[in-house]
């Protein structure tokens, strides 16, 4: 079965203007909030979620990269994958409120280990969570806090999310995995 | 990456992914919490043959921030010094379930017929052998050199175009070894410069170039000069007369640091003899990483475990 | 009980298509079509007849070091391989440098009864390079040594040497130098060159072989002694043998097959199954002594044959004991390494393998080859053959052989000693068969002398 594309560009877009709103919504306003993406392409969401939160408020939000490999509980199961570098931006993640950002939502497993890693650069006050996608299927008690979309889908169906910055063009389609 | 037992086996992709991937694990030492859940589990074993507190206590340090159980076997006053084999301590070893095993000995290409007879599965790690590799001494080495060329941005960097000439004991060195080949694999050129006694049967086909002068090798400002450790017994094998001729030959003083250009860095692998090989000035100088290197090799030596062990291990 | 044996349709090593019949003890007959009752009828058609093989340097282990090898376990390797006689290395616990173990050896070889078993003395006391052996007292033995050698070490003290090779001719003896200057080997692991710079394995420089044979062939010729050198490995060895057998000097070399084939390269894996003692060397050297044998600078083929137990070598390099099994795949690895390169026939080899090294140590018997009046002592080769050599192919207690899963050609399908089988179809003839004809081919020979 071929690729099925389920949101374009365009939706991609309005998906993160969303949840961009909701953001600065549910913190009422822009202050304290840190934006940390999960590689790869969290961050280039977390990126464009932190202009979007300045166009809308008016203010700088400071966003950085969260790597979480180091803390998988997976890492025997795989093969071997490089980590990412942390960012932290300078004002640091103490007593902020951190929302994580990942382009996909599963099992919930990446953001478990976000919550590690989270743990030993700091201690935000409250973490948050946004996704683009949430394709269900979670395995541990974690909860998107701002979702782009719900996708239901089946565990042999594959998510493929691409973006401009990484892969040229910009799409999420769903297919029959391969295997 | 299933071991780790030379240099000279690594390619440029290979060398420069592990020096990104310390890159990440020095990372972790500026944080509040130094430690990693990854390898939580994983027991390595420091099976040393050879008494080098330093290189136990780097590999120790870099298991423990991953939270991998580390065991460590010293060969010296154990069963081993009573005639157990390689071999047996080896499937001891397998049966206590080792994950890895790091390995100091005395004998040229142990690790590698520790990872290829089919005594245990573990990955392998060459933690000095003999006097053929020190391959995390290496690794440690360039990824001093890259931080200092390029501070925080050194990630994907080789060497490309640096000098580097590396000074004293070449035929008895495993660090000099292993530093020509990843050296020259990373895009650095390199020049030996030793007495004619010191230097292999050979090296003429190295990938270096050979001076035995080295104040015409420093006149050349090259961008790291790196000492090796003379080792006295030599001089009683007549590799060369005495101490006091040696250090005024190939001994890095006063004098020849001020020669050296202001950008150049002085590397030493340790232990240093003070006065010898290089001087107190020289080893303590704004240009000596001495130290740097020994927390550099922390960072390499967990990044090297990650890779080792954090992928499916295929059974072979 | 002796056998009468009738061999059909062999081919000679310089071609000729014979018969052969072997009748007590000695080849009655050659010919086409042979008309003669026989006890035993061997088909060697498509088979070459070499004169059996005579193996100038092999180490027996025995007494001693009997978890290596034994006089038969070795006699049996020996047999397999297609030899005929071996000459037993001195380095055994208590070293051969009396009368007694000398005698002892050569015993256990007549009750082994596969080969003759010759056994080789002892240059120096406990082959300690300090004081001569007894000599005489060997030479004199019933094991009639004639070959002198400390192999496994140097005679390294140039007068010792010097008195070792005037004393030694006194008895019609040879010295066999191990040519390896001890201060230049301290510690070596591996052939000295670029390859051992990069393992960090301690180098054997060339020189210290070449030196000690310039030396030495001076000596010999100084002295006017008869001199053998033992497992010549480099090219400038060759040329210094050349230069001295150019001058008259009566100097002998010997060449092992492995430095015929192998290459210090090898070593790169630290597989301690290619650690051996003179090390494998060079591309270079190896073409050098290929055609240092065929031009007669090296006169001989000898296998060096050094079995050790398993955990001899189940270690890391610079644990590893030096050495390989050779008797099982000598003639094979000639024959791939020399005969099949287009530089030796047939002939060549039966002269390097049988008559050559039987004149150095005086073994009688061998000079003629395979003749009317001869002693039965010949093997059936099949050259055609081509097998991947494992460790079934290995008849002695040492598993330590460098050509294990690697196709070598040939196959030794007979080998008759004095006038018995000892090999059969490709397989050793029972030991309690071969006891029984070796113990009846004895009385013979004792019959003989002294009627």
């Amino acid at each position: 079965m071929p690729a099925r594309i389920v949101l374009q560009q365009a939706d991609i877009t309005r998906a993160l203007t969303r949840i961009s709103h909701e953001i600065l919504e549910s913190n009422r306003g822009p202050d304290n909030l840190v934006i940390l993406g999960i590689p790869t392409r969290g961050v280039v969401l977390a990126d464009r979620i932190g202009g979007l939160l300045r166009e809308i408020s008016g203010t700088l939000v400071p966003v950085g990269a969260l790597d979480v490999t180091l803390y998988r509980d997976d890492l025997g199961r795989n093969p071997t994958r490089a980590p990412s570098p942390t960012q932290v931006p300078p004002g640091g993640i103490d007593g902020k409120t951190v929302v994580l950002v990942d382009d996909v939502l599963y099992s919930g497993r990446t953001i478990r280990a976000a919550l590690d890693a989270l743990g030993s650069i700091g201690r935000p006050s409250i973490v948050r969570l946004a996704t683009l996608i949430d394709r269900g299927h979670r395995e541990l008690p974690i909860r998107p806090d701002f979702v782009g979309k719900n996708l239901p889908s089946s565990q042999s169906e594959r998510i493929n999310v691409h973006l401009q910055e990484i892969d040229g063009d910009e799409y999420v389609s769903i297919e029959e995995s391969g295997s | 990456m299933r071991h780790l037992l030379s240099t000279r086996d690594l390619s440029r992709d290979q060398a420069i992914a592990i020096l990104d991937v310390a890159e990440d694990m020095a990372d972790v030492a500026d944080r509040e919490v130094k430690k990693l859940p990854t390898l939580r589990g994983k027991t390595v074993v420091n099976l040393f043959f050879e008494d080098s507190t330093r290189t136990r206590i780097s590999f120790e340090a870099a298991a423990k921030r991953l939270s991998a159980d580390v065991i460590n076997f010293s060969a010296k006053g154990s069963s081993v010094s009573k005639g157990e084999s390689l071999k047996d301590t080896a499937q001891t070893l397998a049966a206590i379930g080792a994950d890895a095993v790091v390995i100091r000995h005395g004998s040229s290409g142990a690790p590698l017929v520790l990872a290829n007879a089919g005594w245990i599965e573990a990955a392998i790690v060459n933690a000095g052998d003999g006097t053929h590799e020190h391959p995390t001494q290496a690794l440690l080495d360039a990824f001093t050199i890259r931080r200092r060329l390029h501070g925080p941005a050194s990630r994907g960097h080789g060497l490309d175009g640096v000098t580097v000439t590396i000074v004293g004991d070449i035929l008895h060195s495993r660090v000099a070894r292993s530093n020509v080949w990843l050296l020259t694999t990373l895009g650095a050129s390199v020049t030996l410069v030793a007495p004619a006694t010191l230097l292999p049967i050979g090296v003429d086909e190295w990938p270096v170039a050979v001076l035995f002068d080295l104040d015409e090798a420093l006149a050349r400002q090259a961008d790291v000069v790196m000492m090796l450790r003379i080792q006295s017994e030599r001089m009683h094998a007549a590799f060369f007369p005495n101490a006091r001729e040696y250090s005024r030959q190939w001994g890095l003083d006063d004098g020849r640091l001020d020669r050296l250009g202001p950008d150049s860095i002085v590397m030493h692998p340790g232990p240093m003899n003070r006065g010898l090989e290089i001087s107190a000035g020289a080893a303590d100088s704004p240009q000596s990483t001495v130290l740097e290197q020994v927390a550099n090799g922390v960072s390499v030596r967990m990044a090297v475990l990650y890779l080792l062990l954090s992928g499916e291990r295929t059974l072979s | 009980m002796t056998e009468t044996i009738l061999v059909r349709g062999a081919t000679l090593a310089d071609g000729t298509r014979t018969d052969i019949l072997v009748r007590a003890g000695v080849i009655a007959e050659l010919g086409k079509a042979i008309f003669a009752s026989a006890d035993r009828l061997i088909d060697a058609d498509g088979l070459i007849a070499l004169p059996g093989l005579v193996d100038l340097h092999t180490h027996l282990r025995e007494p001693g070091f009997e978890q290596s090898e034994t006089v038969l376990t070795g006699s049996r390797a020996a047999a397999i391989g297609g030899f005929t006689a071996v000459h037993a290395m001195a380095n055994t616990s208590p070293v051969a440098d009396t009368a007694g173990v000398v005698e002892q050896v050569q015993a256990l070889g007549v009750a082994a009864g596969y080969v003759t078993v010759r056994p080789i003395g002892a240059v120096t006391v406990g082959l300690e390079g300090r004081q001569l052996a007894e000599i005489g007292a060997m030479a004199n033995s019933r094991a009639r040594v004639r070959v002198f050698s400390d192999d496994g070490k140097c005679v390294s003290d140039a007068l010792l040497m010097r008195r070792a090779l005037e004393y030694v001719t006194t008895f019609g003896g040879v010295v066999a130098q191990h040519a390896q200057e001890p201060r230049l080997t301290e510690g070596a692991q591996m052939n000295e060159g670029t390859l051992s710079g990069e393992l960090g394995l301690a180098g054997w420089p060339a020189v210290a072989e070449e030196s000690i044979i310039a030396r030495d062939v001076l000596l010999a010729q100084h002295v006017g002694a008869r001199l053998h050198i033992c497992h010549l490995s480099t090219a400038g060895s060759v040329d210094v043998v050349r230069w001295a057998k150019a001058r008259g000097i009566a100097v002998t070399a010997e060449v092992t097959p492995h430095h015929l084939l192998l290459t210090e390269q090898l070593a790169s894996g630290y597989d301690s199954r290619y650690k051996v003692n003179p090390p494998l060397r060079r591309d270079e050297d190896v073409h050098a002594v290929r055609a240092g044998l065929a031009d007669g600078t090296i006169d001989i083929v000898a296998t060096d044959h050094a079995p050790h137990p398993v955990e001899a070598k189940d270690c890391e390099w610079e644990a590893a004991a030096f050495g390989m099994v050779g008797l099982e795949s000598a003639l094979s690895v000639v024959q791939a390494s020399v005969v099949d390169t287009g530089l030796l026939d047939w002939s060549d080899v039966a002269r390097v393998f049988s008559r050559a090294p039987a004149a150095i140590g005086r073994l009688d018997g061998y000079d003629r080859g395979i003749a009317v009046g001869s002693p039965a002592e010949f093997t059936l080769y099949d050259a055609s053959a081509s097998r991947v050599f494992d460790t079934s192919r290995l008849r002695g207690k040492g598993l330590n052989s460098p050509y294990l899963e690697t196709t070598l050609p040939g196959r030794v399908v007979a080998t008759i000693h004095d006038g018995y089988a000892t090999v059969l179809d490709g397989e050793l003839v029972e030991a309690d068969a071969v006891a029984r004809f070796a113990a009846a081919a004895g009385a013979r020979e004792a019959g003989v002398r002294n009627g």
